[in-house]
């Protein structure tokens, strides 16, 4: 037990909501039912590229039971959305971008008529050429995604032209004189594929209007003020007509944070006059919503023959897709994290986002860290190679200790790197030999064992919190963020802070449900950054609490507030005088009906700590002038490789992640467990593949996912506590940090199993094979 | 009447024993148990995570086997009882299966997990004392994207060690 035992802090609290969940009686977005209420579909692009000449409504019209059509027509040229750049209707106007994109949704009576309806809906496409590469895209006669794109509305200085959507430049130190100083320089390509989400939930919004025309809606989301913020741009509508809320949400991963069919469900029930929900289906969610971006990565790093790197040149292309939603953030974020957590003087890092007739691309888990850490890890290790060094012992000699800063020059006040490095390389029995493989089989096929190692950072940050305390009449506690707790457990860490502040029992605080009527403005639950910022929230929330609990309690008891200390279980009393003290009940009655009035704590901050230092670095293009502070990984996998088939097979994870404190021990080691087993999908499986410019994947027949039958025999997480000195109770989050090294280590373990360096994701059974007889042709 | 179903074109009247009890329905002769059980008897536990007998969330008991409600009709249920998470909260497997999950931290977003818990019930049902192969095996049809699974395994293993423990054996 640590230094700190409280009443709720460093407990494995099982979730908030686990009775609802368990029962199945917790009500996520498809659960919802109200009075009256129509049912939505939408039509789908089968074009990549069109200009729309018009729409024929007359059938779908006719159909007994439709309510309310909408189409581009009903949009207005002005209005247009986005995280970063101002460059996306509600849906298609104009024209359509990509196949799946929505042209047009239908309110009906019943599913099935609205359904039945969207295919009576005519509309007179006149096609374009498209254009699916992102490099093809940024040629100089490429068709035009967006006409005009220089001209949308940036929230920063994105360089957008023609196809190129954004892009980002980072530089230190000289790295073009740097190279004369390397022994030894290594330099490659690798390329990521597009990842699905597959929250279990596919998305869906229910909007219900009233008479005077203002809207309620729920939706599948990580934030009810950026749904508020994007239905609001796209449609033109004050915010004070919109309310938004939050059903429980069937996981998100980056999927539900901007805007998916929200928009299109707030225009069909303003046109209907009509309350209505949309859901979307698995294969629509497929297709349109958003994904995790491919990458194309050129890297080199050099290094002086005693491992210490010295430099590091890295150049990136994104498929951006065909709207801007995220990805000049992923972009920037990508580039700020690819030196890892490690020390290199020299660097310079470059990249692009083109735009392409694609779904866009935007927010997942990790924001564009697994995919660089994907290449810079797997450099490191032929560098170690190449060199003549243990894998271990470069990264040991190159990693970030405490007191040194990010790559840009942010100070970090808490690094527990090196232990997180010791207990993975002692538990995952790094020194000894692997275990043999399980014994061939009669086929003749060969089974190999090779251990991989992979250190990543992430970061724990990003804009506006804000937290509300209110002490209720009984001195009971109600909290209320504005965050979505989108399964990952943030109401019980938030409601576990916040008790601990006030050292109450976890059963004497209540958190309330996010609605942008009620609660302070929260901007997301993304980015690694509830537990962080909006705990330091309720921190400060429930600091105002006690201040205002012992200016009561000096009234009551007739002494100074500094002679006042708060009791475990709801008391203010005399400091060292135990019995003489009054209760939150007792305070909070006097409050209410006596002197003063309710007792209400209030706090709300935007982190600032700066990203670049000048001295240090040189930014051209930065999404994030202020991004978070550090959270760490390092994580060692055993596979074991069929030399037969190129099957791959994760045994053992052993995973370390430095979190500043474990709010809640359990919570935190199910993220880390998760993020391993999608990012074990990511290096091994998953991929979102094209023909042509149709997606020919979108089910879960044909796009898989690890199941249960994938677990490698051992999963483990290790939290490690540094003690955050600007976190809630010393802690950082923990969200997206384990996914970051998944690929890097599942590669270099193939590698030290069999010899073969992949360096594009995923590693299929198929390019393991392939890999492996170009390696036996080359010997 | 049910709106959803019954819009369906040749919408005819059903009779399900849902939950011990009888349900009477129209349905149309291609829609789904899974329909009829979320939209016209609001019974939401089983999930339409893919409709198309991937996922597994949308699992129920009919005729006592674990199946795929969305890929099972309506109108081939008629003598085969029906059991929804909704109809064996009051078993004592379920309930120590329950404990299990919050204390093992083996769901998080709760999407897959009535389905999780109707397939790991059918399981102790057949065996007891499932070991980690065989609790692996049962539950592979039922995809989750947030756990990572171990700690499904570790809970349905332990709701089974209690389950076995004397003091439970007079009551289960």
């Amino acid at each position: 037990m640590s230094a700190l035992a409280g009443t709720a802090v460093g407990l494995s609290v099982p979730q908030l909501e686990g009775d609802d969940k368990l029962c199945g009686s917790a009500q996520y977005i498809a659960d919802l039912h109200r009075p009256g209420m129509l049912h939505g579909a939408i039509l789908q692009s089968p074009h990549a590229h069109a200009r729309i000449r018009g729409y024929d409504l007359s059938a779908a019209r006719a159909l007994p039971g439709v309510r309310a059509i909408i189409t581009g027509d009903d949009l207005d040229e002005q209005h247009r959305m986005g995280a970063f750049i101002k460059d996306e209707p509600a849906f298609a106007k104009g024209k359509v971008r990509y196949v799946g994109e929505i042209v047009a949704a239908v309110a009906a009576e019943s599913e099935a008529i609205a359904r039945a309806a969207t295919q009576l809906i005519r509309v007179d496409y006149e096609e374009l050429p498209a254009v699916v590469d992102p490099a093809a895209a940024l040629a100089p006669d490429a068709p035009l995604v967006h006409e005009g794109s220089a001209q949308y509305i940036k929230v920063f200085d994105a360089g957008t032209d023609g196809n190129l959507c954004s892009r980002t430049e980072f530089t230190s130190g000289d790295v073009d004189a740097a190279w004369a100083g390397c022994d030894t320089v290594v330099e490659a390509t690798y390329t990521t594929q597009a990842q699905a989400h597959v929250s279990l939930e596919p998305v869906g919004a229910l909007a219900e209007i009233d008479a005077g025309g203002r809207i309620t809606l729920w939706s599948a989301n990580q934030s009810v003020f950026r749904v508020q913020a994007s239905v609001c741009e796209s449609l033109g509508l004050p915010m004070t007509k919109l309310r938004c809320l939050t059903p429980r949400v069937g996981a998100g991963f980056g999927n539900k944070m901007e805007a998916h069919v929200q928009p299109a469900v707030v225009l069909l029930a303003m046109k209907a006059r009509r309350t209505v929900r949309m859901i979307l289906s698995r294969e629509e969610d497929f297709e349109t919503v958003r994904a995790r971006h491919p990458f194309s990565i050129r890297i080199k790093t050099g290094a002086r023959r005693d491992g210490t790197l010295v430099a590091r040149e890295i150049e990136v292309l994104l498929d951006g897709g065909a709207y801007g939603d995220d990805s000049p953030g992923v972009l920037g974020y990508a580039l700020l994290m690819q030196c890892g957590p490690y020390r290199i003087p020299h660097v310079r890092a470059r990249g692009r986002v083109a735009y392409t007739n694609k779904l866009r691309f935007g927010a997942f888990r990790g924001f564009g860290v697994p995919q660089v850490t994907f290449a810079a890890e797997s450099q490191l290790d032929e560098l170690a190679e190449q060199i003549g060094i243990d894998r271990i012992a470069l990264r040991r000699r190159n990693m970030l200790v405490p007191g040194d800063p990010w790559f840009g020059g942010q100070a970090i006040r808490s690094n527990g790197l090196a232990e997180c490095l010791d207990i993975v390389e002692r538990e995952s029995r790094w020194r000894e030999p692997v275990a043999a493989p399980t014994p061939d089989a009669p086929s003749g096929q060969r089974l190999r064992r090779g251990r991989g190692i992979a250190l990543s950072a992430h970061i724990s940050g990003l804009l506006a919190s804000g937290a509300i305390v209110r002490l209720l009449e009984d001195g009971s506690v109600l909290l209320n963020t504005g965050a979505v707790d989108i399964g990952q457990g943030s109401n019980t860490v938030l409601t576990q802070i916040c008790a601990e502040a006030l050292q109450l029992p976890v059963d004497r605080v209540a958190i309330a449900s996010p609605d942008t009527d009620g609660s302070p403005y929260n901007w997301g639950t993304t980015a690694s950054r509830v537990t962080y910022v909006t705990g330091r929230s309720v921190v400060g929330a429930a600091a105002e609490i006690e201040k205002k609990l012992k200016a009561h309690a000096g009234e009551m008891l007739e002494c100074g507030v500094d002679d006042l200390e708060l009791l475990p279980g709801g008391k203010v009393a005399v400091k060292g005088v135990a019995q003489k003290s009054v209760s939150f009940a007792d305070i909070s009655g006097r409050a209410h009906w006596a002197a003063g009035g309710p007792l209400i704590g209030t706090h709300s901050w935007v982190f600032d700590q700066k990203t670049f230092d000048p001295k240090r670095a040189v930014a051209l293009g930065l999404p994030f002038a202020q991004i978070g502070i550090f959270s760490f990984n390092a994580l060692v996998v055993e596979v074991e490789l069929d030399e037969a088939t190129g099957q791959v097979r994760v045994v053992g994870a052993w995973s370390a992640c430095d979190i500043g404190r474990a709010i809640n021990p359990m919570l935190a080691s199910g993220q880390i467990e998760g993020a391993f087993v999608q990012g074990m999908g990511y290096a091994l499986v998953e991929e979102m593949v094209w023909d042509g410019a149709r997606l020919a994947n979108p089910s879960l027949m044909d796009y898989k996912i690890p199941t249960m039958g994938e677990l490698p025999e051992t999963l483990r997480a290790y939290l490690i506590e540094s003690d955050e000195p600007s976190g809630p109770f010393g802690a950082k989050s923990v969200g997206e940090l384990g996914i970051n090294g998944v690929a890097a280590a599942i590669a270099n373990a193939i590698a030290d199993a069999a010899g073969v360096r992949l360096r594009q994701l995923p590693m299929t059974g198929e390019r393991v094979l392939r890999g492996l007889l170009e390696s036996a042709a080359a010997s | 009447m049910s709106p959803a179903s019954a819009a369906t074109t040749g919408a005819a009247r059903v009779e399900l024993d849902v939950n011990g009890s009888v349900a009477d329905v129209r349905a149309g002769l291609s829609t789904t148990l899974l329909t009829v059980l979320r939209d016209d008897l609001h019974l939401t536990a089983a999930k339409r995570g893919c409709n198309q007998g991937v996922c597994g969330a949308c699992t129920v008991e009919i005729d006592g086997v674990p199946m795929r409600a969305c890929l099972s009709l309506a109108h081939g249920c008629v003598d085969r009882p029906v059991r929804t998470l909704e109809g064996m909260l009051e078993t004592p497997r379920m309930q120590a299966l329950q404990r299990a999950f919050a204390v093992s931290g083996a769901f998080q977003c709760g999407f897959c997990t009535p389905g999780v818990l109707v397939a790991a019930h059918a399981l102790l049902a057949s065996d007891p004392d499932p070991d980690e192969a065989a609790i692996r095996r049962a539950l592979s049809g039922n995809l989750c994207r947030c756990t990572g699974y171990a700690r499904i395994v570790a809970a349905v293993r332990s709701a089974a060690s209690s389950l076995a423990a004397p003091a439970n054996q007079a009551s289960a």
